[in-house]
């Protein structure tokens, strides 16, 4: 099926994307997005038409939910990256900020943000991909949004003026 | 956070900032922002916000892909699959697998509660799959009301997954005598009139991976998570199975732990 094949390549560097500001550590993305990719060939001849993108955002929400969870069972076995420089300012320590902001948010209220903001779905097709209705979706950006503020507020004031 | 008798809503501001506010809505919001400052504030914080997330992860978008995402190279290299944590559960089952073999050759003394809940699982399994007229006891037309029904007789709140998206429509469940005390069981059908079945019933076994076991004609995966023992059970085919169950896990994982007490 050629049109399923091209449709997943095209997704891929979204999908990049998306796993990179999920996990916020490139390794772990890149593995999530192959591991979504073997799921997804996989499953080609489970797939009856519909939006093959949503369809791959569904996978790979669903493998770092798991991943999250099974990691929660364990000790942790890694430490946090945390290679910051104190007193960095500018663009990089923006962007360094609003990195920490979304590690501070519960997963689902993550992934909801992200595919809205990032990813461009549309409040029906995240609420598919997260298996819930609208009005959690909708909550779920609330509490994400809520939480951003109050973390850039109280620890870094000065994100205000990163745009 | 606005007060109940504003004429705009949390979530239409949301949805405004978003693009998904109905066009007739916009000029109010729109407006009323105008008006409340403190409100107009926040939503520019909102869009500070999602032009740092896009400013800090969209390049990567067009970064040219690693050669590792080659689809030619995954369909072909990916076997056996490639298991990081996210995976382990197929890893843990390809795995399981032998050593369920291993454990039926070498427990006939004491029979485990993977023993006993598969034969349970495939024994109801094979007496009701082939049932044209009466496969099940509550259709699945009524899936709140047998939801509901096996829970409260389970004493546990059961998630029933869809399986849609694995080809299956829920024909429908009931209850069943278990070894153990009462037991659900719900039956899918896909395209071609294939059934499997969930077998759920409540254990103090830990938790376990999945484990395989086929025989007879038919396969079965077992686990156990948050005090309930699920066997999927379906034709001997193990990767649709794997598939079958893996979407079912997925969706049961999915929320948040439901034992009662």
């Amino acid at each position: 099926m050629v049109g399923f094949r091209q449709g997943v390549e095209t997704t891929v560097p979204a999908l990049r994307r998306y796993a990179r500001a999920l996990t916020r550590n490139a390794e772990l993305a890149d593995d999530l997005v192959q591991d979504t990719l073997v799921r997804a060939l996989r499953s080609e001849h489970l797939f009856h038409g519909g939006d093959i993108r949503s369809w791959l955002y569904t996978i790979l929400t669903n493998l770092n939910r798991n991943r999250l969870r099974s990691l929660a069972r364990r000790p942790p076995m890694q430490a946090i990256e945390d290679n910051d420089a104190p007193d960095m300012t500018g663009p990089e320590a923006g962007a360094r900020d609003i990195e920490r902001a979304l590690a501070v948010l519960a997963e689902d209220q993550r992934a909801a943000l992200l595919l809205v903001v990032l990813e461009g779905l549309t409040y029906r097709e995240v609420a598919e991909v997260q298996g819930v209705p609208i009005g959690t979706v909708m909550s779920r950006l609330a509490r994400a949004r809520m939480q951003i503020r109050a973390y850039l507020d109280g620890e870094r004031p000065t994100l205000r003026r990163v745009k | 956070m606005i007060d109940r008798d504003s004429p705009v809503t949390e979530h239409e501001l949301h949805a405004y900032v978003d693009g998904e506010i109905p066009a007739d809505r916009r000029n109010a919001v729109e407006a009323w922002l105008g008006s409340h400052p403190e409100h107009a504030a926040r939503v520019a914080h909102w869009r500070a916000q999602a032009d740092a997330i896009r400013a800090r992860y969209d390049a990567i978008a067009s970064e040219p892909a690693p050669a590792r995402f080659d689809l030619d190279k995954i369909a072909h290299a990916s076997r056996p699959w490639r298991a990081v944590a996210a995976a382990a559960v197929i890893a843990a089952f390809l795995v399981g697998g032998v050593v369920g073999w291993m454990a039926h050759g070498a427990s006939a003394a004491a029979p485990s509660r993977f023993d006993v809940f598969t034969a349970e699982a495939l024994g109801a399994h094979k007496v009701y799959v082939v049932e044209v007229r009466h496969p099940v006891e509550v259709s699945g037309s009524e899936r709140p009301h047998l939801v509901q029904w096996l829970s409260k007789r389970l004493d546990y709140e059961l998630r029933i997954p869809d399986l849609e998206r694995a080809g299956l429509k829920l024909v429908g469940g009931r209850l069943l005598p278990g070894p153990f005390g009462p037991a659900a069981f719900c039956m899918y059908e896909g395209a071609s009139g294939e059934r499997f079945t969930i077998y759920y019933a409540r254990t103090d076994s830990p938790q376990t991976a999945m484990r395989y076991r086929a025989g007879d004609g038919f396969a079965a995966l077992y686990w156990v998570e948050n005090g309930l023992a699920y066997v999927v059970s379906g034709p001997p085919e193990r990767e649709r199975l794997a598939n079958v169950a893996q979407a079912a896990y997925d969706q049961i994982d999915k929320a948040a732990p439901a034992a009662k007490p």
